[in-house]
């Protein structure tokens, strides 16, 4: 589409900073050097690549040697898990949540299905929250791992990461989280948290598609997943991104600037949408804790009407976001997050999120606001489902998985 | 996103006949909430005609846009011709529908048949489907269902069963059972009579008859995945092809070349032919 979009799908993917795009152009025409090279046209790139490390080092607060550059953010959480496991080869058991990204999720079905290992998933409350508790019992001698997203995709549900941290050290297993949606939203300090590794992407913190990272903690047991060239220190095999990693530390740097504004006016912009469509839409509700959540992520559904209905008509004026509706996935279940949270069918099927950045402006807000509650209001004079006829049964249960 | 045809959006954005009608005589109502989708559907039938149609849909946009087409399709046609109409008629009166929307194809068909025979006063279940047994707990799908589905459309693997019906597409705890009704219904489809080319034809019939298969019934169904398909050359009993659209770069554009041309080629005018792309 050419004409202006209304971009409210920040959570899927951002747009590449305009002062990101200017650092990282040079390094696709003339500065094209490999860092590795002996010459100094070469090393002239390595010296960039340093600083972007360092940005990067200093947004995570850790030290620059903990870094592996990777293509993404699945790559670094496949990295993450499976070092964690080669590295601990008696040690068959996995703890993870029902709420994780396909990243983390699909990866512990596979190794669950084809290499025998002993996966827990983690259940989570109405609200998307972890039961400590159970996370605590779960945990057993042969557990290799914890892997526990940040902040989650769907909801901008954020998960005690501190604390998980702490009680994986206190029973001696590896902790990763995947924090693609958690860095630049939120401030992170590493070096004060027994995070073990963690995993980000660059494409959702306004740096472009295919360049992520893994934090590694400093001498933790690690296993590349790429083998070949000393790249990374031999931790991740293949010539650099140069032109990705210092987009990547450009965007580190930006990010660690604007912290405050996501969780200022990035905030409050998302809470008047939420707020505005909430009291102007009968029938509608939050998805999430509405306090332990991400600045910029609202999803609500709208009772008796489909997500991917809702999404075209949003479409037609421009407007783009996201929905958690079966229909939309390919897939027939409505997503596995608002499944997990036991949000009824009647509501899951019609999940809007609405993910903001900081280039989201008030007129962006607004004209979403004016519009959605008409849009709803046109689908639902559609739908055989109505309020104060008979509630339309839920006469199967939720499938069991 | 969904590659829907022109034909789709606009019943999808400007839908024909919304809402509860009065006056109905008949009313069929099939999906539920749960399932993602529904669709209650009214006519106003007078001396076996339907007079009018009207609908309510709770669904994405393929199967609002099913519904309207469904409404149209069935304005004016007496309950017998009503009858005959199948979920193809729907896709085709709709220009297509992506294979994975089949299913809002099928619910209109369905909530038809529910509405007639409400109308008849034979008696259907509102909301659980009505006849055989459930064989898919996720979207209350039962073998009947299963069987028509497949017969109809000619479906051959789980995965086609699941775009159609949705059956299988939850906890795939039916999978196995769903293969079986497969394996049931082509089964039958086998042991039916075929009308098999009963004397070897001329050349000329031969190429004749390969023009009006592949274009009334090979291109329609490539059509309907967005793909297309040229006949290039008839040389005895070997056919070449060139596949256009999606089918180009399809990773299974050899299994389409094959298992859907060239099965049908060999059932419908000679057992021997072989079919190469090129
Ligand atoms: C929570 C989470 N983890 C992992 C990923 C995957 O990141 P990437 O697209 O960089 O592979 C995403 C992005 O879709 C995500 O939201
Ligand atoms: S029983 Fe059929 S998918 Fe679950």
């Amino acid at each position: 589409m050419s004409s202006p979009v209304i971009y409210m799908d920040n959570n899927a993917t951002t747009r590449v900073a305009p002062e990101v795009l200017e650092a990282m152009l040079p390094f696709f025409s003339e500065r094209y050097g490999n860092p590795s090279s002996m010459h100094s046209f070469g090393g002239a790139v390595g010296k960039e690549m340093r600083e972007a490390r360092e940005n990067l080092a200093d947004l995570l607060g850790c030290g620059t040697d903990e870094i592996v550059f990777t293509s993404c953010g699945t790559e670094a959480d496949n990295t993450a898990i499976r070092s964690a496991l080669a590295a601990q080869p008696e040690k068959r058991h996995i703890v993870t949540t029902r709420v994780e990204h396909p990243a983390v999720l699909s990866l512990c079905k596979f190794l669950e299905r084809s290499q025998g290992y002993r996966v827990t998933y983690l259940g989570v409350d109405a609200e998307g929250k972890l039961d400590m508790q159970e996370l605590a019992d779960s945990l057993t001698d042969d557990t290799a791992v914890v892997s526990i997203m940040w902040a989650n995709n769907e909801t901008g549900v954020i998960f005690p990461i501190p604390e998980i941290a702490t009680l994986a050290k206190s029973r001696g297993i590896f902790m990763h989280t995947d924090a693609v949606q958690a860095v630049g939203k939120i401030p992170i300090s590493l070096k004060d948290l027994d995070v073990d590794m963690l995993a980000l992407s660059g494409h959702k913190l306004h740096a472009p598609k295919g360049i992520g990272a893994l934090y590694v903690r400093r001498k933790l047991p690690y296993r590349p997943f790429l083998i070949g060239g000393h790249q990374e220190h031999g931790r991740r095999a293949g010539t650099e991104n140069t032109t990705g990693i210092i987009a990547l530390g450009a965007a580190a740097k930006a990010a660690k600037a604007h912290i405050p504004l996501e969780n200022t006016t990035v905030r409050a912009l998302r809470d008047k949408l939420e707020n505005a469509l909430l009291a102007a839409v009968p029938d509608s509700r939050l998805n999430g804790h509405k306090e332990d959540r991400l600045p910029n992520t609202a999803n609500i559904s709208f009772k008796y009407v489909e997500g991917e209905a809702i999404l075209l008509l949003l479409d037609q004026l421009g407007i783009a976001a996201s929905s958690g509706s079966a229909c939309t996935s390919g897939s027939l279940e409505p997503s596995h997050v608002l499944r997990a949270m036991g949000v009824p069918f009647t509501y899951a099927h019609g999940s809007i999120r609405f993910s903001l950045s900081r280039y989201t402006t008030e007129a962006d807000v607004d004209y979403v606001i004016n519009n959605v509650p008409g849009i709803i209001e046109t689908l639902r004079k559609i739908s055989p489902y109505k309020k104060g006829a008979a509630d339309p049964l839920d006469p199967k249960p939720a499938c069991g998985c | 996103m969904w590659e829907y045809t022109d034909k789709v959006k606009e019943h999808f954005l400007n839908p024909k006949n919304v809402g509860e009608m009065k006056d109905a005589t008949a009313v069929g109502e099939v999906g539920s909430i749960a399932c993602g989708d529904a669709l209650k559907l009214f006519l106003k039938i007078e001396d076996g005609v339907i007079q009018d149609a009207s609908f309510q849909t709770f669904g994405c946009a393929s199967a609002i846009a099913s519904s309207s087409a469904l409404t149209e399709l069935v304005k004016g046609k007496t309950v017998d011709e009503a009858l005959k109409i199948t979920n193809k008629d729907i896709a085709t009166a709709l220009g297509g529908l992506p294979r994975e929307k089949m299913h809002c194809s099928v619910m209109g068909q369905e909530a038809l048949e529910a509405a007639i025979k409400t109308w008849r006063g034979e008696k259907v279940a509102s909301h659980e489907h009505s006849e055989g047994e459930i064989v898919c707990e996720c979207f209350g799908v039962t073998d009947e269902q299963i069987l028509s589905a497949v017969r109809e459309n000619d479906l051959k693997t789980i995965e086609d069963v699941t775009y159609y019906t949705k059956a299988g597409g939850g906890c795939a705890k039916c999978h196995e059972k769903i293969a079986e009704l497969i394996a049931q219904a082509r089964g039958e489809n086998l042991a039916a009579p075929a009308p098999k080319p009963a004397k070897r034809l001329t050349n000329i019939q031969r190429m004749r008859m390969i023009e009006e298969v592949l274009e009334k019934e090979i291109r329609p169904r490539l059509q309907l995945d967005g793909g297309d398909i040229e006949l290039a050359d008839i040389e005895g009993l070997v056919v070449s092809v060139t596949l256009r659209g999606r089918c180009v770069g399809c990773p299974s554009s050899q299994a389409t070349v094959h298992g859907v041309v060239e099965t049908i080629l060999r059932e419908k005018v000679d057992p021997e032919i072989q079919v190469r792309e090129v």
